[in-house]
């Protein structure tokens, strides 16, 4: 069934669908819509709990406590709120549990903004989440059904990231899949491991020298195992829904001489920009990066080692240095053998929500175009100087 | 005496727990009155370690071990975990320290309260940061002397009254009790879990560590904190309903402060001043039992 649904109630028809156990959250613009359709969804039904707690860091916790009792559990949130779970993202998945969360990327203050960009959730890039950015809300919807089944599988959770207001509240068709589809796609959660007063164990005890360094090896080896598990999920998914995202998508990479790196909403606004340049005879091509956790580096060199410029678009920024996606591009480029090392240009914009639009993109590649290299590793697009 | 105390034993012979730490005395008598079918959510505490080092354990039901804030909503997020699967009977107790239920925890703990989660949480108090070497905490008494109070410029504020907050958050139940009154606690516990709700208990837990006393005292100075109307033992219903469980013998604080290192440096106009502001404390408590207030 098709309906016309903003990106926020995609989520939540998403975890519905999921057969979703228990849900604990906490309110922060632009993730309120999230909870607030769940939370009409959920009235008078008793196979699901909604925790309506006092702060994001009780949400997650909650969702730890009950996710350690082997049920599926999810959240959402958006920016101080991501900050604020900042340690219990860490203990979820030091912990092994396939919590599925939702984050609506917005700016971190100061000074306070309630708009889009990615500085929040790749703040939390090295907690051991999967991180999934979505560029439509039939993606989002989609992506939740198969984050559950791929956390599940590899015991690691799930972080789903859409753009503030750009995603979260811009309506779009969304097909929406019939529940006896999804619960054959993703039967109901059966734990391996889980807190059972039949059979006692101490979790997450204090660990001596000898013990934890093997745990983060094997925190390690899940997340290379989910790229496989992750693809393997896509296909079973496609089987079923007819459609695919995999780990990055090429659009019309394979002649390409210059290639744009996007991520999220960026990606849609991305497609329309090549498709004019195309029209013009001009190879331009797009490699979308959805999941940046695990990161596709076998992806990117493959589809990059082929082309003669790249330039990577970041709706972020580690100050100091440059731009997430940037970083990250440029590492997989090195240390292994590629046919050839495109120079990378890295260009910041749209942050704090300024609108990264096709004209934008087009300044973006004509700067490109015209450099042989880029003279530094931040090239500013939009900035009023 | 004709009490009897349970004979089952959910805890193993082995812990870590320092000499003379009344913390291990707690959990056993809880546990022997919660049962094999109880979860424990654990924030950081002295009991972290009490419980074993990874892979042992030093208890027979499960554990999970929580981040420091995380007591209570773990515990509700667990508790909500059982329901929809039908498990309601198993008791969930979130198990912290002073520092965990009166300072970082609190926030998640009153959330927990307001929404009247079918929790039993237990602060067991040993009145300061004990397991990261002797920090006060916001439960560490008047006088007291910490690594962070040198007895130059000891602990400045009051023992913030814990049971009294929860209290005001009107949950079903929430009590106070000692390990040298084993009886009052497993009866009280008893009472607790026939209770659907959040039930609030606060230990006194005396720690010879902290408190610099021999090891061998822990118990009596555990007896004479109630006996001096230090910490009285009383029950609160409802939020309202206040019963004192056992009337002290009013023994002078002075008897309770001499034997511990931590009050060492107090002056007698110290002593005096805490014992005039426990009379007062006590006052009040009567006044609340007997329903002249509130």
């Amino acid at each position: 069934m098709k309906k016309v649904i903003i990106g926020n109630h995609a989520v939540s028809y998403g975890v519905m669908l999921s057969r979703t156990q228990v849900i604990a959250a906490y309110p922060i613009t632009p993730q309120t819509e999230v909870v607030e359709k769940l939370s009409e969804l959920c009235s008078n039904n008793k196979r699901v709990k909604l925790l309506k707690v006092e702060s994001e860091h009780s949400s997650m916790s909650a969702c730890i406590g009950a996710s350690m009792t082997g049920v599926r559990t999810f959240t959402a949130t958006s920016s101080q709120g991501l900050a604020f779970m900042h340690e219990v993202l860490h203990w979820a998945a030091g912990a092994r549990l396939p919590i599925v969360m939702v984050n609506v990327n917005r700016a971190m203050a100061a000074p306070w903004t309630l708009w889009a960009d990615q500085n929040d959730s790749l703040s939390q890039r090295d907690t051991g989440w999967l991180q999934f950015y979505c560029e439509t809300n039939q993606e989002i919807l989609d992506t939740i059904i198969q984050a559950f089944k791929i956390s599940e599988e590899i015991l690691l959770p799930s972080m789903i990231c859409l753009d503030g207001f750009f995603l979260s509240h811009t309506s779009e068709p969304v097909d929406i899949p019939l529940k006896k589809d999804v619960d054959a796609f993703l039967p109901r959660y059966k734990p391996k491991y889980r807190i059972d007063v039949n059979d006692p164990h101490a979790f997450g005890g204090v660990t001596g020298v000898n013990y934890y360094f093997e745990m983060r090896n094997q925190m390690q080896e899940a997340m290379d195992k989910a790229k496989n598990v992750i693809l393997k999920t896509g296909k079973k998914f496609k089987k079923s829904f007819g459609r695919e995202y995999g780990l990055v998508e090429e659009y019309h990479c394979d002649d390409a001489e210059i290639i744009l790196i996007t991520s999220g909403m960026i990606a849609g606004t991305s497609r329309v920009v090549v498709d004019g340049y195309r029209r013009k005879g001009k190879r331009v091509g797009m490699l979308k990066v959805r999941t940046f956790r695990p990161f596709p580096a076998e992806e990117v060199r493959r589809v990059l080692g082929k082309t003669k410029k790249v330039a990577v678009i970041d709706r972020n920024i580690s100050f100091g240095h440059s731009g997430i996606f940037f970083q990250e591009v440029k590492a997989a480029m090195y240390n292994e053998d590629v046919l050839n090392r495109p120079p990378i240009f890295g260009y910041i914009t749209g942050l704090g929500g300024r609108d990264v639009t096709p004209d934008i993109i087009q300044e973006i590649l004509d700067y490109t175009t015209l450099n042989t290299k880029p003279k530094d590793d931040i090239i500013w697009i939009g900035l009023k100087r | 005496m004709n009490f009897k105390v349970p004979k089952e034993e959910y805890m193993f012979p082995g812990h870590t727990a320092c000499p003379g730490c009344t913390a291990p005395q707690a959990m056993r008598y809880v546990l022997k009155v919660l049962g094999q079918k109880t979860i424990i959510a654990m924030p950081a505490c002295c009991w972290s370690t009490i419980a074993g080092i990874f892979p042992y354990s030093s208890l027979k039901v499960p554990l999970f071990h929580t981040a420091f804030p995380a007591g209570a909503s773990v515990a509700s997020g667990i508790k909500a975990g059982m329901e929809v699967q039908g498990q309601s009977d198993v008791n969930v107790l979130a198990w912290a320290g002073d520092g965990g239920t009166f300072d970082i925890g609190f926030q998640a703990l009153s959330s927990a309260a307001e929404r009247n989660e079918d929790i039993i949480y237990v602060c067991y108090d040993n009145e300061a940061y004990m397991n990261t070497g002797i920090q006060r905490s916001s439960s560490t008494p008047w006088g007291a002397w910490t690594a962070v109070t040198p007895k130059e410029s000891p602990e400045s504020h009051p023992k913030k009254d814990i049971v009294y907050i929860m209290a005001a958050h009107r949950i079903p139940y929430a009590a106070t009790a000692s390990v040298a009154f084993p009886d009052d606690l497993i009866a009280k516990m008893k009472k607790a879990k026939k209770i659907k709700g959040t039930r609030f208990f606060h230990i006194l837990v005396p720690c010879s560590t902290g408190w610099k006393f021999s090891p061998e005292l822990s118990i009596k100075m555990a007896r004479l904190a109630v006996e001096t109307k230090i910490f009285p033992l009383y029950e609160v219903e409802k939020g309202v309903k206040y019963t004192i469980n056992k009337i002290p013998k009013g023994i002078s604080v002075k008897e309770y402060l001499k034997l511990q290192g931590r009050f060492k440096h107090l002056k007698e106009k110290d002593i005096k001043f805490i014992q005039k502001r426990v009379d007062k404390e006590w006052e009040r408590l009567m006044d609340r039992a007997n329903n002249r207030i509130d």
